[in-house]
């Protein structure tokens, strides 16, 4: 078709034709376009409503909440700052002292944990301004336990998919065998946890090494990155009852440590499962040149491979961010005074028999929203370019 | 190069190495240890040990004590109350009188399931004939359960609720999800502004969803009372009937969930070529054929991958249902999470672990049917 036939048949289409064929490849015709434009506005407006009415319900008073719909401020109702300010003032400690002095209190709690048998606790103070101790809870263990699930994951991720792991069956199986007894021991005969642990530990060691020679069936890698990826299945429900009474046992109910470590745990599998394929996806050259100029395995990955990944390593992190900064199971099975997080105190709202507190929940709904929508629109960068389509494609 | 050194011998200590040196080199000879030891260890001590330790749980009456937990020894009991003693109704519904139509398709599903694990008997070995068997008893189970309950025109109990959580949501949120994201692959201007518009239900905790669709669900002071007076339904309340209940449940997990679908389909989509589609075009094919032919078998992969991540999660809903219904009317949206949940806080940990448990399983089995006999059969079709 020459150019000038071209432009004729498209200057002399039809009425029909202008609307429902594209004008050219790669565009869309008039009337798909409005179709899809409708859908798509029609799903955000769906989209925003609910989040609209939560915004706007944190700028309502009692009357307001209560006297029926009200849509838009000014117009059918006048917006009032009331819950904004009963949410920071609502302690009588809620001030500048007492908010510094907590935050001390933290930095030392979290830094003597480490110490703990040692130096004991400072004592923290509750009823100080809950929304900022539950804030600074939830910032804190949030930040922790992303750091240490994308460190030890991505660790674990890289293991797998550069060296070689042939764990025996035996093993495994003596293994399981050792922890039931360990159980067993516990629970029914009354046998203090440490004890069992370490006889169980240490007849593992011995048996392992005595029977080494018997076993012959061994996992891969392949099976090993399957069995942490599965643990995703796992309900929490299943595992918060025994760990309820397992941190009630070392003593580290209610403490920050606690929770790292649990959301950390919870969210490994995503971590490993995303970050394996970027790591598989590597040139093994740069790393085999890095090892014949002397540099070690650790070094390799903290100073060649780490760097070299960061875009996904950014969109991980802000995904299990997110996931640690939402988490409630854990946190109210848990956590009981000392570092309530950020979605207890939005559960705290609902007062029971006084009712619901709406307009006061919104505004902490809202509080925990603000920091998460900045990373969204982080996130949504690294997901445009197709980072997490590696690892769904499996 | 000083390891070139000609006196060099692995092994040997000489007294030039510094002692960080040495640690380094340590640490090298062991990075496989290293490297893996730190991520199993957690999982072994916070998800194998408590999964483990759940049995015992589950198969003791366990009371408060003041010096600590009490177990004793109960078998199976906390399980066998589930099917056939005082929990059965609550669990598997009310399967009593059985309608003819039930047992007609109920013996229809069981001579296909048979039908097909005889077929498979040729093509698998005898592992793959364990996993299938498995697969097939869980199938003819939940069967059962299905005609002998809900086909039968009896209540259902938690487990085929949280059944109808998982697959009837998956089943909106996959089709919707997949939709947008096809609309957003589109050549259309403003798509980075849906995108993020589309992704922000997915940042905010389950907890503030569940409050949040409470109030704009509420018929009395919610946005939609003026909408639902001019349609005459001012006497209709979604929270009173078993299944509109579920229903509500469903559309507001749905709106959490379907931007996770949305992402990685769009995600997918974006990933294919461009000038397949333009070729298909400018030979005249229609959009239809185009979706048919050239999108569809490119996402597949994706998709199945992504519809099993969102199964696996959908098993675990509580917060919705716990939040905008306490589980009500009766316990018809209450999912086995939230009976558990419901069943600890009256102190009764076995029953509670034996639901988790029976939850594991079902769990287990349904994701594993589904990644061995779809996931795993789509992914060999793309690379062969």
């Amino acid at each position: 078709m020459s150019d000038a036939t071209y432009r004729f048949n498209k200057a002399n289409r039809t009425l029909m034709q202008r609307l429902f064929e594209a004008p050219a490849v790669g565009k869309m015709s008039p009337a798909s376009k409005v179709v899809a434009y409708t859908l798509l506005i029609v799903w955000s407006a769906f989209v925003i409503f609910p989040i609209y009415w939560v915004v706007i319900t944190s700028f309502k008073d009692a009357a307001a909440v209560n006297q029926g719909p009200y849509y838009i401020p000014w117009v059918d109702f006048t917006p009032t700052l009331d819950a904004w300010r009963t949410m920071f003032t609502e302690d009588p400690h809620c001030n500048f002292t007492a908010i510094a002095r907590q935050f001390w209190l933290l930095i030392y709690n979290s830094l003597v944990w480490i110490i703990s048998p040692v130096v004991s606790f400072a004592p923290m103070e509750p009823q100080i301004c809950k929304i900022y101790l539950a804030f600074t809870n939830s910032v804190v263990i949030s930040t922790f336990s992303t750091a240490l699930c994308v460190l030890v994951g991505s660790m674990a991720a890289y293991a797998l998919a550069r060296i070689q792991y042939a764990p025996r069956f035996g093993n495994i199986m003596i293994f399981v065998l050792l922890l039931v007894l360990v159980i067993l021991a516990t629970t029914y005969l009354g046998a203090p946890w440490w004890a069992s642990a370490t006889v169980a530990l240490a007849l593992f060691y011995f048996l392992a090494r005595a029977l080494r020679r018997h076993f012959r069936l061994s996992l891969g890698n392949g099976d090993i990155l399957f069995w942490i990826i599965s643990q995703r299945i796992l309900p929490p429900i299943v595992v918060v009852i025994p760990l309820y009474v397992m941190f009630q046992a070392v003593g580290m109910l209610d403490t920050h440590l606690a929770l790292i470590l649990l959301y950390a745990v919870a969210n490994m599998p995503i971590v490993v499962w995303l970050m394996h394929d970027f790591f598989a996806n590597l040139p093994v050259e740069l790393e085999e040149s890095a090892q014949l100029d002397g540099a070690t395995r650790p070094r390799i990955f903290w100073e060649i491979v780490l760097p070299l990944t960061r875009p996904g390593l950014a969109a991980t992190t802000l995904l299990i961010l997110v996931l640690s900064w939402n988490e409630y199971l854990f946190a109210v099975f848990l956590a009981t005074v000392k570092v309530q997080t950020m979605p207890i105190m939005v559960a705290a709202k609902n007062a029971g028999e006084k009712g619901v507190f709406w307009w006061e929940m919104c505004a902490v709904i809202v509080l925990m929203i603000i920091p998460v929508i900045v990373m969204a629109i982080l996130l949504t960068r690294f997901i445009s370019r197709g980072v997490l389509l590696g690892a769904v494609k499996g | 190069m000083a390891s070139y050194d000609s006196t060099y011998q692995p092994g040997a200590r000489s007294a030039g190495i510094s002692g960080r040196e040495r640690l380094g080199e340590w640490i090298d000879r062991h990075s496989g240890t290293f490297f893996i030891a730190p991520a199993v260890t957690m999982i072994l001590i916070f998800a194998i040990f408590p999964t483990v330790y759940s049995i015992f749980f589950a198969l003791s009456r366990v009371r408060f004590m003041p010096e600590g937990l009490k177990f004793r020894y109960v078998g199976f009991r906390n399980f066998a109350k589930q099917f056939f003693g005082s929990a059965e109704v609550h669990f598997l519904g009310r399967t009593d009188p059985v309608s003819i139509f039930g047992m007609v398709l109920f013996a229809i599903i069981v001579a296909a399931v048979l039908w097909w694990l005889f077929r498979s008997l040729r093509i698998t070995t005898w592992v793959g004939m364990l996993g299938r068997s498995i697969s097939a008893a869980m199938a003819i189970f939940l069967a059962w359960i299905l005609c002998a309950s809900l086909l039968s025109g009896n209540a259902i109990g938690t487990l085929y609720t949280t059944l109808f959580y998982v697959f009837v949501g998956c089943a909106i949120q996959f089709v919707i999800g997949t939709g947008l994201a096809f609309l957003c692959s589109q050549p259309i201007s403003g798509k980075n502004f849906f995108r993020v518009v589309f992704f922000v239900p997915l940042m905010i905790t389950p907890l503030g969803v569940g409050y949040a669709m409470k109030m704009v669900a509420d018929v009395t002071k919610g946005p939609f009372e003026p909408f639902l007076k001019l349609v005459g339904l001012q006497d209709w309340v979604w929270s009173a009937d078993a299944w509109s209940a579920r229903f509500i449940m469903v559309v507001c997990d749905s709106w959490q969930w379907i931007p996770f679908i949305f992402i990685c389909m769009l995600a997918a989509l974006e990933n294919i070529p461009r000038d397949h589609v333009e070729a298909a075009q400018v030979d005249g094919a229609s959009s239809v054929q185009i979706f048919r032919e050239i999108t569809w078998p490119q996402i597949l992969p994706v998709a199945v991958t992504v519809l099993l991540i969102r199964m696996i999660e959908a098993f675990k809903i509580v917060d919705l249902p716990n939040i905008m219904t306490g589980g009500g009317p009766g316990s018809a949206t209450e999912s086995m999470t939230l009976n558990a949940l419901y069943i600890w806080r009256a102190n009764d940990l076995g029953s509670s672990a034996a639901i988790a448990y029976l939850l594991l399983i079902l769990t287990v089995v349904v994701c594993a049917s589904f990644f061995n006999y779809v996931v795993l059969g789509q992914i060999r079709k793309t690379r062969a």
